[in-house]
């Protein structure tokens, strides 16, 4: 026994960095997963907003798969679900005080997205998948992974609505004015809700065309 | 003729699905066939249609600023919002498990179509959102959340019978390969939200 506890994994093996990089694109909570497809939508009218919202999901997710993990032998299986609701839901109001903190605007503009990030399914998927079966380590990296898969296509997502339909990039405008004189014009429609839908559609419609084995059958 | 507009208002204008996305996971999850989804949706409009109303009265008497003013004087600038996503999930959860048993005590044959989805209605971000929402737009009076919350729960109900209809034809068509299944499902609800949108500007 303690030989095998001797040779302990290094940190960043080749098993670990996998738990990381899988849900980036072949396992992506949102395009593969079909999890926090809520929140993801709501807030990519705007880059600004949907930074924020990945870097709160993403500290939320780590804390809160290695805090599920580190418990997970004292929770009993009938509760876990309030157990795990608890723990989330803790996470999200210290991500909201300092949000209010030191982001005022970003908060404001987020409205209750950031206390959805409790029912975010993604959350709950992860803790119910991962972190209660695995190490704390590993638990961790794996909530790492999982909220950066989701925060690319939040951001991909952000960039291209405000891109088309406002002409900025965090407000700092990208479009050439000579464009806007030769009959340019936003896309109103990119800013309305609907649109996101169709660009995450999109998005799906690439990587799948790019990953063969990721086509459903109907 | 206020509790009209409120109703008509969260069921098109402000649709939990079209125009806020919440309870997306489910709503792309249990929309295959038109039965489970009407199960669904009507345990969604029941759940909601009780948990606004409750959280409303949470907040009103227990969480809002100056909420705490009818225990004596000393406590009217206690302010205790901070706890509102806690306290909200917390009668949330209660309260799918409280519609859990009735249904199992009641209707064992509902509760075993709906199997799985009922506790699950308890990770879904219309009921909480319905919750934050209402805390949010600040409604007068106790009537006028549980007007809003079963009329955000009729929305989504709506929403998820297109959806799963539309969803059982669509098995007959040529999509491309890469759309079938969730793509494809995506586009339509876009196509659907953009649909919704001529209800903007209706005023009662």
């Amino acid at each position: 026994m303690s030989t095998v506890k001797n040779e302990r994994e290094p940190l960043f093996s080749a098993k670990n960095i996998r738990l990381m990089t899988t849900p980036l694109n072949k396992e992506n909570p949102i395009t593969k997963q079909v999890l926090g497809i809520c929140s993801a939508l709501a807030v990519t009218v705007k880059v600004e907003p949907a930074i924020v919202m990945a870097i709160s999901v993403m500290a939320v997710m780590a804390i809160g798969n290695l805090v599920i993990s580190l418990l997970r032998n004292s929770i009993p299986n009938r509760i876990r679900i309030i157990v795990q609701l608890v723990v989330i839901a803790a996470l999200v109001i210290l991500v909201d005080q300092v949000l209010k903190a030191y982001s005022y605007d970003v908060s404001k503009q987020l409205s209750v997205f950031v206390g959805l990030i409790i029912t975010n399914c993604i959350i709950m998927g992860r803790f119910e998948a991962f972190a209660m079966g695995n190490k704390p380590w590993p638990s961790f990296l794996d909530g790492l992974g999982n909220a950066a898969g989701y925060g690319w296509i939040l951001i991909a997502v952000a960039v291209a609505r405000e891109l088309f339909g406002s002409g900025t990039i965090m407000g700092m405008t990208i479009i050439p004015e000579g464009f806007y004189k030769f009959g340019y014009v936003n896309n109103g429609l990119m800013i309305l809700p609907p649109m996101a839908l169709i660009v995450v559609a999109v998005i799906i419609w690439i990587q799948r065309a790019r990953n063969k084995d990721m086509v459903e059958e109907n | 003729m206020e509790y009209l507009n409120i109703f008509v208002k969260s069921i098109f204008i402000d649709n939990m699905v079209f125009a806020y996305f919440l309870g997306m996971c489910s709503y792309l999850a249990v929309s295959k066939t038109v039965k489970t989804s009407v199960g669904l949706g009507l345990a969604v409009i029941f759940v909601l249609g009780i948990t606004v109303p409750v959280d409303y009265l949470l907040n009103n008497y227990l969480l809002a600023p100056g909420a705490l003013s009818w225990l004596g004087a000393e406590y009217a600038d206690v302010d205790l919002s901070f706890l509102s996503f806690i306290m909200f999930i917390a009668v949330i959860a209660s309260m799918v498990q409280l519609v859990e048993m009735i249904v199992e005590k009641f209707s064992p044959s509902l509760y075993a179509s709906l199997g799985i989805f009922l506790p699950l209605i308890a990770v879904n971000c219309a009921i909480l959102g319905g919750s934050l929402f209402m805390q949010q737009r600040e409604y007068q009076n106790i009537g006028e959340a549980t007007v809003f919350g079963l009329g955000s729960g009729v929305g989504w109900f709506l929403a998820i019978v297109a959806i799963a209809a539309i969803r059982e034809k669509i098995t007959y068509s040529n999509v491309p390969a890469p759309l079938r299944g969730l793509g494809i499902t995506f586009i339509i609800t876009g196509l659907m939200g953009i649909a919704f949108m001529t209800f903007m500007g209706i005023k009662l």
